[in-house]
């Protein structure tokens, strides 16, 4: 269990102050001017040396992502985007920082802002967070107002410029160039990749797109040490991971836990355990709604960790646990996932446009006991030629919790036809 | 130079090449839907997926750069597996009405379905009905079929140059359409039809006409303006069914405009099919061609030769045109002009009425002045290069004249002539921008040209071009155009069809019929003069329409429309182009320089040709430029112009109605329709605005 000294987001659960002055008592802003100094490199060394690991759902190393930025022209804006379009269904984390922790993302966009050369940020952050919206334009005032932020922010002797950029409420506006088409003020549709953002992003210029959580721990790392960081969690999947667990446990909660965790303590130690004890758990959604679902012959042993629940063909994704307990109609949940994807399917392309709305209709045949035995198989194959076929993920994330489904529950509704 | 290979050929292909133009280079075939060489990149329909080595996805060729050392599939089960996926994703909420579809026979769905579907469908749901829309009366929608591969967005957007086309709604709830329901306010609409790969946007006239095995095809050249379109037509029978555009590089690209495509039903009304000429009682009756041919014989032989003129229209091939001017030698008349808008064009040498640059040209350019020209409704798909000048590189565009939406960024100088002067002697903002051009280009419109200063702005925009470097040796470059609106205007020019030395032009054989100095005008296919002038005249009129010159004939001799016969025409860039005769005239109408031909034995002066080629023959001894097809001799630049002192009445707009110019478009339900909703839309908005 990760200590109460290795915590990162202090007031995760807003229990303290969330302006300036509070944050600086728990640590922020401090010696912010010093990282800069030390130059673009070290910092960008030291988020590689930390492994830290995209938390918006992927992965991918947030130091290496930042190295595919072409050279700096000296002409050519940078952009930073911090990603606040928090929608995946069971996930709740970045809600949390942005209304609590505020300072640890301003700051870390300063940081991470000045590491990629960048003067100018863009939080895009999701429609209905309004209060948060709220909480974190006073924030950056804050911060403009002590002139951490601007002209010689923070004293470092760099510019920096941050901008709240409040979304319309579409989930597929999360997904990094769709979010970047919207910021545009075009209809939030994904781009073509490559060209990937690092290389023409916002306005066709190099830009960086990061989820809050990824931001906000930057500033900790530096100060603590990339190998403070790397020491937690395990050696492929560093750091500490807000996760969130929803559903049929006894105290649902946001908690900030070791990369690597077991996901049974995880929910015992945090969440108060499953509703009517571990042996009534049913499967766990380990990732939010976008990543297969996992039974509980797996639940039992599996870590809370990209790499571990890669090999049980699931994923970590945001982090978002979703707990379903034996009272729970598995096709029915599924379908409810699926109907998600398909009202949140951008249309732009054909097998996602197409595929979502059939995918749900077979799935809810299937829950209502209306299905034939071969519309499984059938369902399976359409799932297979959605994924890896569509511009953006959410065709792979609109197939994988079907597949995960037939994988696990295929007698379930075998029962049903 | 990245090397590639796909389907273990190897190919080196220019930086910037996609794998999916690769794959075309060596004949590789991939489906495609969305992907279109001349709109910008979509990679939505995921068609033309394929496998890449070291890629655990398929990718999207037509977006994917070709890269050193990639290794394509595109037959590997994974491909098959791929485009079976997506065929049936578009299939599944697709209606099956092809039998009943217009683009059945000529679809793509339908083709690529054939080549790489699936057998059968798996598909037992309901199938989504989306509401038609009402775009104009051009394009009929079904939207049913549409399989949103935003092809017609992207060309409203990019070549029409109106963003008016957009998807609402997401998901499979996305719809193409207006936002609010209103007719596509674009010269170009009809290209939406060519591109749309599926029957979601057709033809309104050509709806339930036709099937696409039914009709045969004929190559031609587009008349409604002088950019000399490559069009092909399509017809069943002795009926023109419908008109699209051949690809052409230098030309037209992909696209021709609303006048070329829809036009055509002016063919089918108020046709002169038979002689006709004036009886006692002042109306015209019908006769046989000997004695339509006597009656102008017997008045012409009581006139002196310079008492009869003749005038030549605007869509007449130039086959007719050199007939006529032998014609008239024989006669002894030098009033002869082939220029009924009034411009004063013509005499100086062929650089001083060409389109110099060349259609293709303008996308070289880096400046752009256009005086007393509305390009986008005298010239579409010359607009539509602007645009994509604009668009590639940033065209900067000043417009000296009646002020229109060009569809592009325009910086309107105002339309006083005046200002023209001021830009010579360096005093006006804009001439600092074309001193520092490097390929600067000028384009001087009708709008400037019939006025009676024209011959002094001429030399004012040649002594503006000497200035400003708009015509140089180094890397060649001549930026001095004119811009006709008259098919065949240029070609008549180039055969000499102007007034003698004591000749007179078109004002004047108006105002000397009114004066008894001229008895008798010979009108070819000549509609747009002030008739009224010719009442108390013998008029010979010679056309395939009953307009305006036939309402003052005392003969009428029934030509071919520029469907119906074999000519040749030379656009404003200079270029000698062929159509075929696609079907015949109607009637006793026959081709019209054999009726001039058929004349001149009666009045006594047989013209030396009897055939189509023997004609043709005569084209290259009154001009050796009509020996070379489909290219373009560079007019040398040389000085043209006179001194004097500019007008200060404004420039004006040349069409008020593009959708009616011409006694065809007149004539055309189609058009009449398009200049009621369209152009009445656009009007009242205007004034709205006012």
């Amino acid at each position: 269990m990760l200590k109460n000294s290795d915590r990162i987001f202090t007031n995760l659960y807003g229990t303290k102050d969330w302006r300036l002055k509070g944050a600086e008592k728990r640590g922020d802003w401090e010696k912010t001017a010093g990282f800069i100094k030390k130059g673009q490199e070290w910092i960008i060394n030291e988020v590689i040396a930390s492994g830290l690991r995209g938390r918006g759902g992927a992965g991918f190393p947030t130091g290496r992502k930042w190295t595919f930025m072409p050279k700096d022209d000296g002409v050519t804006p940078r952009y930073l985007i911090i990603n606040a379009d928090e929608s995946e269904p069971g996930t709740c984390k970045d809600r949390d920082i942005l209304r609590n922790e505020p300072h640890k993302l301003i700051e870390g966009a300063l940081l991470s802002g000045f590491a990629i050369g960048s003067h100018t940020g863009y939080i895009y952050i999701r429609g209905e967070f309004y209060r948060e919206a709220e909480i974190l334009e006073t924030a950056i005032a804050e911060a403009y107002e002590a002139k951490l932020l601007g002209k010689n922010a923070a004293g470092s002797g760099w510019d920096f410029d941050l901008y709240v950029h409040r979304g319309a409420g579409a989930y597929i506006c999360g997904e990094e160039t769709a979010l970047l088409e919207s910021l545009e003020g075009r209809k939030g549709m994904p781009r073509l990749k490559p060209p990937f953002p690092a290389v023409i992003g916002l306005y066709g210029c190099p830009t960086i797109v990061n989820n809050v959580e990824s931001i906000a721990v930057v500033p900790t790392i530096l100060r603590r040490g990339a190998a403070w960081f790397a020491g937690i969690g395990t050696p492929d999947n560093t750091g500490t991971k807000i996760f969130c667990i929803s559903g049929h446990v006894n105290t649902p909660c946001n908690v900030e836990e070791a990369m690597g965790i077991p996901l049974k303590e995880l929910i015992e130690k945090h969440a108060g355990g499953v509703r009517g004890g571990w042996n009534n758990l049913l499967a766990v959604i380990p990732g939010g709604s976008s990543v297969p679902l996992i039974p509980k012959e797996i639940c039992d042993t599996v870590l809370m960790d990209f790499t571990s629940l890669a090999n049980v063909k699931s994923g970590l994704g945001t982090a978002g646990v979703i707990v379903m307990d034996k009272s729970t109609d598995i096709i029915r949940a599924i379908a409810r996932l699926s109907k998600f994807y398909m009202h949140e399917s951008c249309g732009q392309c054909t097998p996602c446009r197409e595929g979502t709305g059939w995918m749900w209709r077979m799935l809810m045949r299937l829950a209502e006991g209306k299905g034939v035995s071969e519309d499984i198989d059938k369902l399976l194959d359409v799932t297979y030629e959605v994924e890896g076929h569509t511009i953006c993920a959410l065709g792979d994330a609109a197939a994988w919790p079907i597949q995960g489904l037939i994988r696990h529950f295929r007698p379930e509704i075998e029962r049903r036809l | 130079m990245p090397k590639l290979i796909i389907d273990d050929q190897e190919i080196e292909v220019e930086n910037g090449v996609t794998v999916l133009q690769a794959a075309e280079m060596l004949g590789i075939e991939i489906p495609v839907f969305c992907y279109h060489p001349k709109l910008s990149i979509a990679g939505n329909c995921r068609m033309c997926l394929v496998q890449m080595e070291k890629s655990p996805k398929p990718i999207a060729s037509c977006a994917m750069p070709a890269t050193e050392g990639m290794v394509i599939h595109t037959q590997t089960p994974m491909v098959k597996k791929a485009r079976q996926g997506v065929l049936e994703f578009l299939l599944i909420n697709h209606p099956l009405d092809c039998p009943i579809c217009d683009q059945g026979g000529e679809c793509d769905l339908q083709d690529i379905t054939m080549a790489y579907g699936g057998d059968s469908s798996r598909f037992g749901l309901n199938k989504r009905a989306v509401p038609d829309k009402d775009l104009g009366p051009l394009i009929e929608t079904a939207m049913n079929r549409c399989i949103h591969c935003t092809r017609c967005i992207r060309f409203a957007n990019e070549i029409a140059g109106v963003p008016e086309l957009g998807a609402t709604g997401r998901g499979e709830h996305m719809e193409i359409g207006t936002y609010i329901e209103k007719a596509i306010t674009s010269e170009l609409s009809g290209n939406m039809i060519d591109i749309c790969p599926v029957g979601a946007l057709t033809s309104k006239p050509y709806s339930f006409q036709g099937r696409p095995w039914e009709l045969s095809s004929t190559p031609s050249v587009d008349v409604f303006d002088a950019v000399g379109c490559a069009i092909r037509i399509d017809t069943r029978g002795r009926e023109v069914m419908r008109i699209l555009p051949r690809q052409s590089f230098q030309i037209n690209e992909d696209w021709i405009s609303d006048k070329s495509r829809f036009a055509y039903d002016g063919l089918k009304y108020q046709r002169l099919d038979r002689p006709y000429a004036k009886g006692k009682d002042g109306r015209l009756h019908p006769v046989s061609w000997d004695e339509a041919f006597n009656v102008i014989a017997d008045h012409f032989q009581h006139l002196p030769g310079d008492h009869i003129a003749a005038i030549v229209g605007d869509m007449v091939d130039t086959e007719a045109i050199v007939a006529l001017k032998d014609l008239m030698n024989a006669i002894g008349s030098p009033h002869i002009d082939c220029r009924q808008d009034g411009s004063k064009i013509g005499y100086g040498p062929r650089s001083s009425y060409l389109f110099n640059t060349t259609i293709a040209g303008i996308e070289k350019a880096d400046f752009c002045l256009l005086i007393g020209t509305n390009p986008r409704w005298e010239a579409p798909l010359i607009n539509a290069r602007i645009r994509k000048n604009y668009l590639n590189t940033g065209l900067s565009v000043a417009l000296l004249g009646a002020p229109h939406e060009l569809g592009y960024p325009v910086e309107h100088l105002g339309d006083d002539p005046l200002i023209f002067e001021k830009i010579l002697k360096g005093r006006h903002p804009i001439s600092a921008a074309l001193k520092s051009a490097k390929f600067p280009m000028l384009i001087l419109g009708q709008g400037a040209l019939k006025r009676n200063d024209a011959e002094v702005i001429l030399g004012l925009a040649h002594k503006i071009a000497d200035k400003y470097n708009i015509v140089h040796q180094s890397d060649p470059w001549n930026g001095f155009n004119i811009l006709h609106s008259a098919a065949s205007r240029v070609g008549a020019l180039d055969l000499g069809f102007l007034p003698g030395p004591q000749g007179y032009g078109v004002s004047e054989i108006l105002k000397g019929a009114a004066q008894k100095k001229i008895e008798a005008v010979y009108l070819l296919g000549a509609d747009d003069i002030d008739v009224s002038s010719l009442e108390s005249t013998f008029v010979v009129y010679q056309g395939h329409h009953g307009d305006r010159g036939a309402s003052v004939a005392d003969v009428v001799l029934p030509g071919s429309a520029y469907t119906e016969k074999s000519g040749t025409y030379v656009n404003t860039e200079g270029r000698v182009q062929r159509s075929f005769k696609a079907v015949s005239p109607p009637g006793e109408a026959k081709e019209d320089w054999k009726i001039i031909r058929a004349l001149s034995d009666h009045l006594g002066f047989e013209l030396p040709y009897d055939s189509l080629n023997d004609v043709r023959a005569r084209l290259v001894e009154v001009n050796s430029l009509f020996d070379e097809l489909d290219t373009i001799q560079k007019a040398s630049w040389e000085d043209f112009g006179k001194e004097g002192t500019v007008l200060s009445e404004p420039f004006k707009a040349t069409i008020d109605n593009f959708y009616m110019t011409d006694s065809i478009s007149r004539h055309s339900v189609t058009m009449a329709k398009c200049a009621q909703e369209i152009q009445g839309d656009e009007q009242r908005n205007q004034i709205h605005e006012k």
